[in-house]
């Protein structure tokens, strides 16, 4: 199984070529388990993300807080969670940013597979 | 012997824990999920079991991808939980079982299952949340837990088949345990859902209610497929109906070959819950 390959529509594996390029990115979003770390990250973000030596791409998309750019970049949606958090965004907010809608629309969409 | 009296398998959504955290239980969003457990609770006190083994998913608390099991079991005296990021109050900790865990472990590493042996385990959301909806309200835990962990974070990922055979090992090892404990099986996680991509917000609730038909009357159903698959059917997420699966093959091992057949007690299926397709469904032996 390749990147490349894409098999289904919208939706990156994350395989060893995925985990090799995010690893950076990962490493630091699973730093933010700890409160002290998000704190830290808060105070000074280019310090935080120097010191775990991210990518341009990586810290590119980090200060766009771009959720898509972070996955193309290597990230891994479970630890993308924990850097979201950090902005209080839910698993809604940044599903309304990747499908490019509002949260109130993506809520609506949910809401409406239930009837 | 041990005797393996029951199933339950649920969502473990982190909303779950958030709305517990916050008393939201009679809110109407939550309302008809929460009381949807309201059969598992009277069951739970008709049989009272002494022992959960609860397959899951680690998110990110205890490992991280430097070094990542396939199969990992918890054989500590005592569970921890952590903050995962969202600063939410730690739930109290599990007590575990490490002669029932280094039995289980032994057997299945004799069964061709290497697992990894975990002496210390933080366990996350998919153990609080689910063993909080099973047993509400506070106080001290009333089973002790041996933990079961399946990685879904980095592919590849064990394939449902593969699952299956672990969950059937695992059954064996239980009811080989010279003890009279009662053992209910847990698995959470699923159903259908996507967090990541474009297709964030992905539910499939034909797939979903064809995979909870099949828990019952047709278990090895979800080993005819792929992990790809059932990424495409159930979403980058709702591959975590292998958990089910493990934890339905366990049930259903019985101390001998094949499967023992298992009855309904009590099934939902509640859409949405946060971006997933949340469901629950209490199973015994049909025996």
């Amino acid at each position: 199984m390749t990147t490349n390959g894409q098999p289904v529509a919208g939706t990156t594996i994350f395989d060893g070529d995925q985990a090799i390029k995010g690893y950076a990115l990962s490493k630091m979003c699973m730093s933010f388990n700890d409160a002290a770390n998000r704190a830290e990250f808060v105070r000074d973000e280019d310090a935080y993300c120097a010191r775990y030596g991210l990518s341009p791409a990586q810290r590119e998309a980090v200060r766009h807080r771009n959720v898509l750019e972070l996955i193309a970049a290597g990230g891994n949606i479970y630890y993308l969670a924990k850097f979201a958090g950090i902005f209080g965004l839910d698993v809604q907010d940044i599903g309304a940013q990747q499908t490019g809608v509002t949260k109130a629309e993506f809520q609506a969409r949910l809401l409406a597979e239930g009837r | 012997m041990a005797r393996i009296i029951g199933c339950v398998t649920t969502s473990h959504v982190p909303a779950i824990g958030n709305a517990i955290a916050k008393g939201r239980q009679e809110e109407p969003y939550w309302k008809e999920w929460f009381d949807g457990f309201t059969p598992v609770h009277r069951w739970l006190d008709r049989v009272r079991p002494d022992v959960a083994v609860v397959v899951y998913n680690d998110h990110g608390l205890n490992f991280f991808l430097d070094k990542l099991p396939t199969f990992a079991i918890g054989a500590a005296a005592e569970y921890q939980t952590a903050d995962e990021g969202w600063n939410l109050p730690a739930v109290r900790p599990f007590p575990g079982d490490p002669a029932l865990s280094w039995h289980v472990i032994n057997s299945v590493v004799a069964a061709g299952f290497d697992v990894t042996m975990c002496q210390e385990m933080a366990v996350d959301h998919a153990v609080c949340n689910p063993m909080q909806l099973l047993w509400p309200g506070g106080g001290p835990w009333p089973v002790r837990i041996v933990p079961v962990e399946i990685n879904t974070v980095q592919f590849p990922l064990p394939s449902a088949a593969r699952c299956y055979e672990f969950g059937q090992a695992i059954g064996r090892a239980v009811a080989s345990y010279p003890s009279g404990e009662r053992v209910v099986v847990i698995g959470t996680g699923g159903l259908s859902h996507q967090l990541d991509g474009e297709r964030a917000g992905f539910i499939n609730k034909e797939f979903d209610r064809k995979f909870m038909a099949s828990m019952v009357t047709d278990p090895s159903w979800a080993t005819r497929y792929s992990t790809v698959e059932l990424v495409e059917q159930t979403g980058s997420q709702g591959i975590e109906l292998i958990l089910w699966l493990t934890a339905r093959a366990v049930l259903g091992a019985g101390s001998g070959g094949g499967d023992v057949g298992v009855r309904e007690v009590a099934a939902t299926y509640h859409v949405p819950i946060s971006n997933t397709a949340a469901g629950m469904m209490l199973l015994e032996p049909a025996g």
